[in-house]
């Protein structure tokens, strides 16, 4: 069997304001017909006003699984987030 | 902090594993998953994304025909929307290692199925909206629950879908209800019709529970959510009031509410015959098979000239780059 065009990546930003996001992938001959491909695929009805595609080869991921330890030093800091901080219900505007 | 780069022992990915999907956790693409749990999953996957590429026959079929340029509109839609659905699967199927080609290629030589029901013909243009109803409806029923299925680009996949489907069914039933509105000739079309599409439509969700021996593993790898008797009744019973209000009979004469059980009684399809059209007896499947292979063959040359346009940018290119 020959082989199969590349995987490309789709993002998309559903509108102005928002990040573009994963949606899927899809196979194609190079950038140009990757983009058309995901307007026909992903995007038939008004769900963006702006496709990203990119080669998923090109992607570099942070390790093998979605177990990483990477992540493990955010794990014990709950320091960092707002409600780790008592403050008097009474003080206004916090 | 350091890392070990070695693998952990079997027994521990496995029970990570189990733990993920007890918890109604999503396994991932680069997640460690027993081979059986992959097996399974592509090739359900890839027999789903088969059924929504060879579903596009039998309503194709009507495009040219349409009795109006709005209905014609919204079957092209209809039709396009599940070319979609199986590039949606397909690309789900590949995370799992399997190639594009190879599942093409798995259809094309009859080594995989796709669902019995698209070997049915479409005889009447009444069964454009039969199918949108009864058809598209049982697919509804058996879709989502699979978008909390375990693994996460077939629940993504099947998210996108089951969004798409509502308008399917809808237009279906609307399209029923304006020829039910019409001469007493159309009405007749619709129910002889829904007729013919019934029994099959309750073959879709498979052989009773007892004749299912995959079911169980597969319940518990949380890649099936109900048993294909409790979608079956649930569809029964949400297609009834539906049939009253489209004024059409279902062919059972052994449909009828159960008050007991609080749900609807109904017969038994003819089992045999979902084996026959299984192995590949049913009306049509010599002519589904035949069609989209040629499809695929008449495609080629696009695919061929498509490669070879970027290939000759890509040397283009390179060798723009080279001169620099
Ligand atoms: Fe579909
Ligand atoms: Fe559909």
């Amino acid at each position: 069997m020959k082989r199969d065009w590349p995987l490309y990546e789709v993002f998309i930003r559903g509108k102005r304001g928002l990040n573009h996001v994963h949606v899927g992938s899809l196979h194609a001959p190079d950038d140009a017909f990757a983009v058309a491909h995901a307007r026909d695929v992903y995007t038939r009805r008004n769900e963006g006003v702006s496709i990203w595609v990119v080669r998923a080869d090109a992607i570099t991921a942070s390790s093998p699984d979605e177990k990483d330890p990477l992540f493990a030093p955010s794990g014990d800091k709950v320091y960092r987030h707002p409600t780790f901080y008592e403050i008097p219900a009474d003080v206004p505007h916090m | 902090m350091t890392t070990t780069p070695v693998e952990p022992p079997e027994a521990a990915l496995q029970a990570a594993f189990d733990a993920t999907v007890a918890h109604h956790d999503r396994i991932e693409p680069r997640d460690w998953m027993p081979e059986g749990y992959r097996k399974t999953l592509i090739r359900q996957i890839a027999q789903h994304a088969h059924s929504e590429i060879i579903g596009m026959q039998p309503e194709g079929n009507w495009i040219s025909r349409a009795p109006s340029l709005r209905r014609k509109a919204i079957l092209l839609a209809k039709v396009q929307d599940e070319a979609g659905h199986g590039l949606y699967l397909y690309s789900a199927a590949e995370t799992l290692g399997v190639s594009r080609d190879e599942l093409v290629e798995l259809l094309l030589s009859g080594r995989q199925k796709y669902s019995s029901i698209f070997n049915y013909p479409t005889l009447s243009y009444a069964d454009v909206g039969t199918i949108g109803w009864l058809v598209d409806g049982a697919a509804i029923c058996n879709q989502v629950p699979l978008c909390r299925t375990s693994y996460g680009p077939y629940g993504r996949a099947m998210i996108r879908i089951c969004k798409e489907e509502s308008f399917h069914q809808r237009q279906g039933f609307e399209l029923l209800m304006t020829m039910m509105r019409g001469t007493g000739e159309q009405r007749a079309m619709v129910q002889e019709s829904v007729d013919r599409f019934w029994w099959p439509s309750l073959m879709m969700f498979g052989p009773p529970d007892d004749k299912s021996p995959n079911s169980e593993q597969s319940m518990a790898w949380g890649i099936k959510r109900n048993s294909n008797d409790e979608l079956r009744q649930k569809f029964v019973d949400m297609t009834v009031p539906q049939a009253k209000a489209l004024g059409v009979t279902l062919p059972d004469p052994e449909l009828r509410w159960n008050e007991e059980r609080g749900h609807h009684d109904f017969g038994q399809p003819d089992w045999a015959e979902l084996t026959a059209v299984i192995r590949g007896n049913g009306p049509c499947n010599a002519q589904r098979m035949a069609h989209r292979r040629k499809a695929h063959e008449d495609g080629a040359w696009v695919r061929e000239a498509a490669s070879a346009f970027a290939a000759r940018n890509e040397a283009a290119r390179t060798a723009a780059k080279g001169l620099k």
